[in-house]
């Protein structure tokens, strides 16, 4: 809402030098959001006068028509003498009144006017545009003014051309801020003036002989007033303050009759809508549209109307959607200018015009807005709520300016239909302003704030408020301990701190994933979270089978692009595609984890249900919301490709492979005191011959899968476009956390006795799985094996073909003696003989 | 250790002539002497005063001597060992000095050589910047409460006095999720703040309810240098017996306090939302000027653009409509909340220009926020 000063000064005698800042400082204050000042005229100096053409000779061989022109200024130049004025437009002609400035007169954008020679004369001042003088954009032409003006005024004052306006961004609670009205009040109170309210006028009653209206839907429409003007003269022109006023709040002025709607509206905030009488066909009406019924709005295009919709309606059907835009047939017409439909009555002019104001339903307006994609000034302000006793009054100030400026006679019919409705009060503790703020106002400033808002007290401790019809917005005690709190000022409440009870601190899962990422971070991976945005390419380039359940996905109904209308059931997509940006951008050692959420559909869920909120919902309803969301699991993932480890002046570098993304899986579990399990697996993305599969045991001895990690098979680094040999692991943190849970480590009992070391390098075929030969040895050594460690693996044809050699360390210390010989020995051959059982192993000789 | 001898030996008794232990003693003195480093040191310790040496032997022997010539072979041997001791040490510290002045220089090392080997990773700082507000709360007591991403419309919307007709409920601003049978209305959304953790923590915990609930959330905009459709928030919700707005403006200075250090403030503006009523926009003192570029154009301020402010988020009292549909008494008990978003805090509390740095994952932006921030 644009609030022009010197509008607004109009109803708040405000003191003279009180700025455009101060008013906004005050109302951002008491809680309107005032975005700018703008400084409208800035830098302008006259002499800037009204002058006559009396002359204009037409230069010839330039490339644009050039005049030269005489211009009667009277005495403003010091002569009384024409000015000589050369100009490049040719919008007006002799005998037009036309805004010059003359020499030693500044235009805003610091453009100083002197006496100059052009196109072969002197130039003594200029001829003025509408944009030249800040008064809009939208005119490049020469303002030629009504010929009452005298020559030698003052065109600044005549124009108001030097001003402040304030731009408010309105909250939805603030209707009435959106007329000048409501931010005149808003002004007034925050400087504790008298406000004289524009809408506080001598408004006849309902008198016979109006326009014939009938509501037939009241929960849309509780109040119609309808007024009728005749004998307009359709040729006269919005008067200067008027335009000026509407250009200021950024309406175009169209006609003399649109314009004063317009002007009546942002007055005092109550649309309304003209309608050429002679274009009625019969009795008004407001009903709701019959489903497919249509309507060709103002703007010319044809609607096809909802069942919800609220239309106003002659004989002839529906003439307008309520509240939102008029129809086409019935608009208001200038002289000239042929009816939007092209009637036969076009080029006639508007002389009768009957006036609408009503208060329509603001769900109503804001669903049929939105429906029909027709936000206007009108429902903007319907939408949040207009004030229901304002349209007779609307219409009264539109029945005075038809009068008083275009010449029309009101006729004495005054048509009211109002809907009875009592007066909305609310009851509230006289101290419960204070009760919410956290400080002590006392009865009596809580009482007067709320006079201030313009509502009607009563009761001592027990208030009863009576709220102002303009305030729909105030319904319970905390609406009106707001609008006390915010006059008193946010910015005195106190500072204080409340004392919670003990807290428990952050939960094992959430210190656990803290840890993770810490871990992870120190393994020197790069926590790069992604969108959970994914398509059907995406999973395809994964190489996922058709009934891979990571192919169920949750679809947005308007996703941001229809390349991506899924959310993630994994977190390699976004990991790989942000390895593939850094990877174009140059980094190409990338070591990069995420943890998050998957959506994973729940089957056979249906929709969450919708309890109402005046009660809590029961066990069963929020059983049911719960149940109806999809699976969200979170997951953690690292991807990893380049050298894991740099070469440099130390030696060789190592490349990263699916031994690091394993290793990262492990870092994970370990984290959640679980060991994982690894097997042998071929699972898309990975490569068939690199691909584990991560157990867990969890506390109650099941075994569950926790994920899969390894090197990427070589057609999806193709197909994603990432390096090859880019190796990656996913793991269900939540599977892990399951199989964590209660993990406590007990300290062990540290032996001070001597170890005793033991290597054995064990031949296996080279299908048999390290894990496997490693869990042998370990079951077989007994208790006395403190770790086990393998050094070395080894092929070749020492080996022997389809072979392979590990070599274990092994350590073996006793707690209570020091080993001999052959105890370790006997361990080790314990450790040997099981290995050699399970898997077939061999001594290496 | 060898046990007394009994029996004498005249051939070992010649052997301990006053000349031949000053020739042990002098052998070993020149070898002292000649050794040129401390290996060569190490080994003429070995064999002139170590067990097997000369001199050894002879001390050993004087135990086999008539007792009328203990005395005085003892002396002598002693005095031997001695001198050989003696010059060991001294030499010992000769070469050792001659080392460290001559062989540890020689074995010097370009100590500014890069070692780049184990290379640094680090978590993200929307990740480390939500711990550290997370750890300010808990440290007063509250707790992390959390939420899934795909909420139901009921706790993301109804419950929060956040109507159908509200226009945050178009597909302008919402996210929302396709029935599965096709169907209109899934009745799910990408939640669009965290707020339905608050109604889920109102359900679930006992009053009082003292919560913060950081997390992802979704808006349907496009991402560019100021906007992301994916971002992370931080809102807060308090419910007991008698807060206040007072208390909201308490909680908040103590935050900036926390985040920024001492002498930060917040301010309230009066605002709408549905869900908190009254209901306020929070800005805090900005960090870098604290206010003094305001109307002072020498020391113009880039960070809150002169304005003296930092816009946060919106907060309030909670709507008792909020605690009606949770269950909870609301001439009881009454609340507040606050919410504000991560990546802007982010943004001006590291100087980060462009919310695309933020969200793309480049590395290099990510590095140099470590572990924590
Ligand atoms: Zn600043």
């Amino acid at each position: 809402m644009r609030v022009p000063l010197s509008w607004l000064r109009e109803y708040v005698d405000l003191p003279a030098g009180t700025a455009g800042r101060d008013v906004q400082a005050k109302l951002i204050s008491a809680g309107l959001e005032v975005e700018t000042v703008e400084q409208v005229g800035e830098g302008l100096q006259g002499p800037l006068v009204v002058g006559q053409v009396l002359t204009i000779e037409e230069l010839e061989g330039f490339k644009k028509p050039i005049r030269f022109c005489t211009v009667d200024v009277g005495k403003a130049n010091g002569t009384g003498e024409p000015q000589e004025i050369v100009c490049g437009a040719r919008n007006f002609a002799v005998g037009d009144k036309v805004v010059v400035i003359l020499p030693g007169g500044v235009l805003p954008g610091d453009f100083r006017i002197s006496a100059r020679k052009t196109y072969g004369r002197v130039s003594h001042g200029m001829i003025c545009s509408a944009r030249e003088l800040g008064m809009g954009d939208d005119h490049d032409g020469i303002v030629v003014l009504p010929p009452e003006h005298e020559v030698g005024t003052d065109a600044i004052g005549l124009l108001e051309l030097v001003d402040e306006v304030l731009d408010i961004a309105v909250t939805p609670d603030r209707g009435y801020c959106l007329s000048l009205r409501g931010v005149a009040r808003e002004t007034a109170t925050a400087f504790g003036l008298p406000l004289s309210d524009p809408a506080l006028i001598d408004v006849p009653g309902p008198k016979a002989g109006g326009y014939p209206v009938q509501v037939t839907d009241e929960a849309g429409c509780d109040r119609f007033t309808a007024r009728t003007v005749t004998g307009i003269n359709h040729e006269a022109r919005s008067p200067i303050w008027l335009q000026r006023r509407l250009q200021k709040v950024g309406m175009r002025p169209i006609s003399l009759a649109v314009d004063i709607t317009n002007y009546v509206m942002f007055e005092v905030g109550q649309p309304l809508h003209a309608y050429d009488r002679t274009r009625l066909n019969g009795m008004i009406g407001v009903r709701r549209a019959a489903p497919g019924e249509k309507l060709t709005t103002l703007d010319g295009v044809e609607r096809v109307l909802d069942g919800e919709d609220l239309v106003i309606t002659d004989e002839s059907g529906p003439i307008g959607l309520a509240g939102v835009m008029g129809g086409a047939h019935t608009e208001i017409a200038d002289a000239g200018v042929p009816g939007a439909d092209g009637s036969p009555e076009a080029g006639a002019g508007t002389t009768e015009i009957v006036i609408e104001a009503a208060h329509f339903d603001p769900v109503s307006i804001a669903r049929t807005a939105r429906r029909h994609k027709l936000g206007s000034e009108a429902s903007r302000r319907f939408e949040r709520g207009t004030d229901p006793q304002a349209t007779s009054a609307a219409a009264q100030r539109a029945v005075d300016l038809l009068v008083l400026l275009a010449g029309g006679t009101a006729e004495p019919g005054v048509t009211e239909i109002a809907v009875p409705a009592e007066p909305r009060t609310v009851a509230m503790a006289a101290d419960h302003p204070d009760r919410v703020a956290g400080t002590r106002y006392g009865r009596e400033t809580v009482v007067r704030r709320l006079q201030q808002i313009g509502c009607y007290v009563t009761g001592s401790d027990d208030l009863i408020v009576t709220v102002p019809s303009w305030r729909p917005d105030l319904s319970f005690p905390n609406d009106l301990a707001e609008e006390v709190i915010r006059l008193e000022g946010y910015e005195n409440l106190p500072s204080t701190l409340p004392r919670p009870p003990a807290g428990r601190g952050l939960t094992d899962s959430q210190r656990l994933r803290r840890r993770i990422g810490r871990a992870l971070a120190g393994a020197g991976y790069v926590e790069a979270p992604a969108y959970p945005f994914v398509g059907t390419e995406a999973l395809d380039a994964l190489g996922l089978d058709a009934d891979d359940p990571r192919r169920r996905v949750v679809t947005l109904a308007n996703p941001l692009s229809d390349n991506e209308p899924a959310l993630r059931t994994t977190l390699l997509t976004g990991l790989l595609a942000t390895l593939r940006r850094n990877d174009g951008r140059g980094s190409h050692d990338l070591a990069l984890f995420e943890t998050g959420l998957v959506f994973h559909p729940r089957e056979g869920a249906g929709t969450p249900p919708r309890p109402p909120v005046d009660r809590r919902p029961t066990d069963e309803e929020i059983a049911a919301l719960k149940a109806a969301l999809p699976d969200q699991p979170r997951h953690a993932a690292v991807v990893l490709t380049g050298a894991r480890e740099p070469a440099g002046w130390w030696g060789a570098g190592r490349p990263a492979g699916w031994a690091d993304a394993i290793e990262a899986a492990r870092t994970v579990a370990r984290e959640a005191g679980v060991e994982l399990i690894l097997r042998q697996d071929q699972h898309a993305p990975y490569h068939p011959g690199r691909c584990a599969a991560f157990y867990a045991v969890a506390g109650d001895g099941t075994e569950v899968r926790v994920g899969h990690g390894g090197e990427l098979h070589p057609r999806v680094t193709k197909a994603l476009g990432v390096p090859e040999r880019t190796a990656a692991m996913e793991v269900d943190l939540d599977v892990i956390e399951f199989a964590g849970a209660g993990h406590r480590p007990s300290g062990p009992r540290v032996s001070t006795f001597p170890v005793a070391t033991q290597d054995v390098a064990l031949v296996v075929a080279a299908d048999v799985p390290a894990a496997e030969v490693e869990a042998a040895l370990r079951e077989g050594a007994g208790e006395l094996l403190e770790s086990l460690r393998l050094f070395d693996v080894f092929t070749g044809p020492q080996i022997g073909e389809g072979r392979k050699s590990l070599a274990y360390a092994l350590r073996f210390r006793a707690p209570d003696r020091t080993l001999t010989a052959e105890d370790a020995s006997a361990a080790r051959d314990a450790a040997i003989a099981r290995a050699a059982e399970r898997t077939d192993a061999t001594l290496r000789g | 250790m060898s046990a007394p001898n009994k029996s004498y030996d005249p051939v070992e008794v010649e052997a301990l002539q006053p000349q031949q232990i000053e020739q042990m003693r002098d052998e070993a003195l020149a070898a002292i002497a000649a050794a040129t480093d401390l290996d060569a040191l190490a080994h003429v310790k070995t064999a002139h005063a170590g067990g097997g040496s000369p001199l050894a032997l002879a001390n050993r022997e004087i135990g086999a001597l008539p007792p009328q010539a203990k005395a005085e072979a003892g002396k002598r041997v002693g005095q031997a060992r001695g001198a050989v001791n003696k010059a060991l040490a001294a030499r010992q510290g000769e070469l050792e000095a001659e080392r460290d002045a001559r062989v540890l220089v020689e074995e010097a090392v370009d100590v500014t050589l890069p070692y780049g080997r184990a290379t640094a990773g680090a978590r993200h700082p929307l990740a480390t910047l939500s711990d550290r507000i997370e750890d300010i709360f808990v440290a007063m007591g509250y707790e992390v409460a959390e939420g899934p991403e795909v909420e139901a419309e009921w706790f993301n919307f109804d419950a929060l006095n956040i109507s159908v007709d509200n226009p945050v409920r178009s597909e302008q601003d919402t996210f929302f999720v396709a029935a599965a049978d096709g169907s209109e209305d899934s009745g799910m959304v990408l939640r669009t703040h965290t707020s339905g953790v608050q109604i889920r923590s109102l359900l679930e915990r006992e009053l009082p309810v003292y919560v913060i609930a950081p997390g992802r959330v979704y808006r349907s905009d496009e991402l560019d240098a100021t906007h992301t459709p994916v971002f992370r928030q931080v809102e807060l919700l308090a419910v007991d017996e008698g807060l206040t707005m007072a208390d909201l403006k308490g909680t908040l200075d103590h935050m900036v306090v926390s985040l920024f250090g001492e002498g930060m403030t917040t301010r309230l503006r009066p605002n709408h939302f549905p869900f908190t009523e009254p209901s306020a926009e929070m800005d805090m003192l900005c960090y870098v000027c604290r206010g003094e570029s305001v109307g002072n154009p020498d020391r113009p301020c880039r960070t809150c653009s002169s304005e003296g402010w930092i816009e946060l988020g919106g907060c309030g009292i909670v709507n008792p409509k909020v605690l009606i549909a949770c269950g909870v008494d609301p001439q009881k008990y009454s609340g507040f909340a606050f919410g504000f978003g991560i990546e802007r805090m982010l943004m001006f509390r590291h100087n980060v220009e462009d919310m695309r740095d933020i969200v793309e994952g480049d590395v290099r932006f990510t590095l140099p926020f470590g572990m924590e921030i």
